[in-house]
């Protein structure tokens, strides 16, 4: 919040010597895993002096609420006191393996990047992150693959728990078959900045071991997302 | 092509006027104008056919997973494989036990890899078409140590590639969703097995997804007989397009 504030305070300078227009913008996400689920996805485009998140940077707490629980809350409260336009639907269901969503919006002017994120599910504070990509002014239709990304605001003990910042674990949403009984990967998050994702660790037993997760299962390699862009 | 040349071969009505002549030879010889329908057909000159071709160059990158003979297809337009489809029985076949005979089948023209390529190595495979010059492009070819990853190309539009043009990407593993990633003995045709290739009954998710990655004993799965040694990431194959002629 800080941090999108702050830098959005620049942005008047920006204005004056860059062309910015408006856009018709449709976007389209598709998760490429075979199975990992993707929370309510925010689409935003701002202006390249904010940012939603940054590798290497600490995650902002609202970058938190939607890595560790799925909240949009947060940062769609920061979209709009920045003046992005938001693509955001909190109460879309869950976007499962290979499904795809879809939305568009006219941007403003001075609007002129994008920024995507949901939380993947079953992860401690794993999310897809497309960060501060300018959005082509010339019409056509673009592909971009996302990575996973770490928020580094919770250790990967990879059992169930909950979603709230300050809560360990990993939210439990009834459509994830998870397992029970796990002793816990790990207790620390050694790199606590954004940082790209290690990956879930897993384990093949159900009712123990050190994971919740599934290792045949609930794994991924990059890129775990496809964001088609068309300008219109 | 055969069949736009037959369409092209012109059928000329020629309106002749003919002096016929009636009762030739006597003196009261009488000359009667008829009008004729002359048809004549006049084939439209055959064009030489010209070749168009590429060259394929597919690089392993992987530690450990040769790759099945791959599969180089043209075809005119859809897809091989595509993340959330329901896949071919030709792509199952070739995800689960590197049979790429359906695949090739596909295309309006294709060209095989002669063998394996494995963990380090490269092949080029050239594939020939003729007077088609915005065919779609697509490649396939099995991990061969895994239930049914695969990596390949899917339709890369091929219109822009002017002769001499060359395109380089590099290709991540996909999972064809047809058989369980169970890695045990007895499921996976290649070397680290030697089991089951292809297999008709499906026991997967039935779509095309991005590959998890293989788990291995070494890394938790208990039952599996792939160690560490047949780990891979993203991008496993380094695929190289250049039109010849």
């Amino acid at each position: 919040m800080n941090k999108l504030t702050k830098i959005c305070a620049a942005s008047a300078l920006v204005f004056a010597s860059n062309h910015t227009f408006a856009a018709d913008v449709t976007i389209e996400i598709q998760n490429l895993t075979q199975g990992m689920y993707f929370t309510p996805i925010a689409a935003v485009a701002h202006t390249p002096d904010a940012s939603l998140f940054e590798v290497g940077e600490e995650a902002s707490t609202e970058i938190q609420e939607m890595a560790e629980g799925g909240s949009l809350a947060g940062l769609t409260t920061i979209a709009t006191s920045i003046s992005a336009d938001v693509l955001a639907e909190p109460t879309a269901g869950p976007l499962g393996p290979t499904q795809s969503v879809s939305g568009s919006f006219m941007t403003a002017d001075g609007n002129t990047v994008l920024s995507v994120v949901a939380m993947i599910l079953p992860s401690n504070d794993g999310f897809i992150g497309l960060d501060n990509w300018t959005i082509p002014t010339e019409a056509g239709t673009y592909t971009v693959y996302l990575n996973a990304y770490d928020a580094g605001t919770e250790a990967n003990d990879e059992i169930v728990g909950g979603g709230a910042p300050g809560t360990p674990g990993m939210p439990a949403p009834p459509f994830l078959t998870l397992g029970t009984g796990g002793s816990g990967v790990t207790a620390v998050s050694t790199n606590t900045n954004v940082h790209i994702h290690p990956g879930n660790i897993g384990d093949d037993d159900a009712a123990g071991g050190s994971s919740d997760v599934t290792n045949s299962i609930h794994r991924w390699l990059n890129p775990v997302a496809k964001v088609t862009v068309t300008v219109n | 092509m055969i069949k736009r040349l037959k369409l092209n071969k012109m059928r000329i009505a020629l309106l002749v006027g003919l002096p016929v002549l009636l009762s030739a030879c006597s003196d009261d010889e009488v000359e009667v104008i008829r009008e004729v329908e002359v048809i004549v057909e006049v084939p439209a000159p055959v064009p030489t056919p010209v070749d168009v071709s590429y060259e394929v160059t597919l690089t392993n990158l992987t530690n450990s997973q040769p790759l099945s003979p791959a599969a180089v297809v043209l075809h005119a337009d859809g897809h091989l494989f595509s993340v959330g489809e329901v896949p071919s029985v030709a792509l199952e076949q070739m995800a689960e036990g590197g049979m790429n005979s359906g695949l090739l089948a596909l295309g309006m023209a294709a060209s095989s890899g002669v063998g394996a390529i494995g963990p380090g190595g490269s092949e080029t495979i050239s594939v020939t078409i003729q007077d088609v010059t915005d065919a779609k492009l697509s490649v396939a070819t099995m991990l061969v140590n895994t239930n049914d990853a695969f990596s390949g190309l899917d339709a890369l539009d091929l219109s822009s590639f002017a002769v001499g043009d060359s395109w380089t990407a590099t290709a991540g593993v996909y999972d064809a969703g047809t058989e369980v990633n169970s890695e045990t003995a007895g499921t996976m045709p290649g070397p680290a097995d030697g089991g089951e290739g292809f297999n008709a009954t499906r026991t997967d998710t039935g779509y095309v997804a991005m590959h998890t990655g293989v788990v291995t004993v070494d890394d938790g799965l208990t039952n599996s007989v792939l160690t560490v040694q047949h780990k891979f990431d993203n991008p496993a194959v380094r695929i190289m397009v250049t039109r010849i002629e």
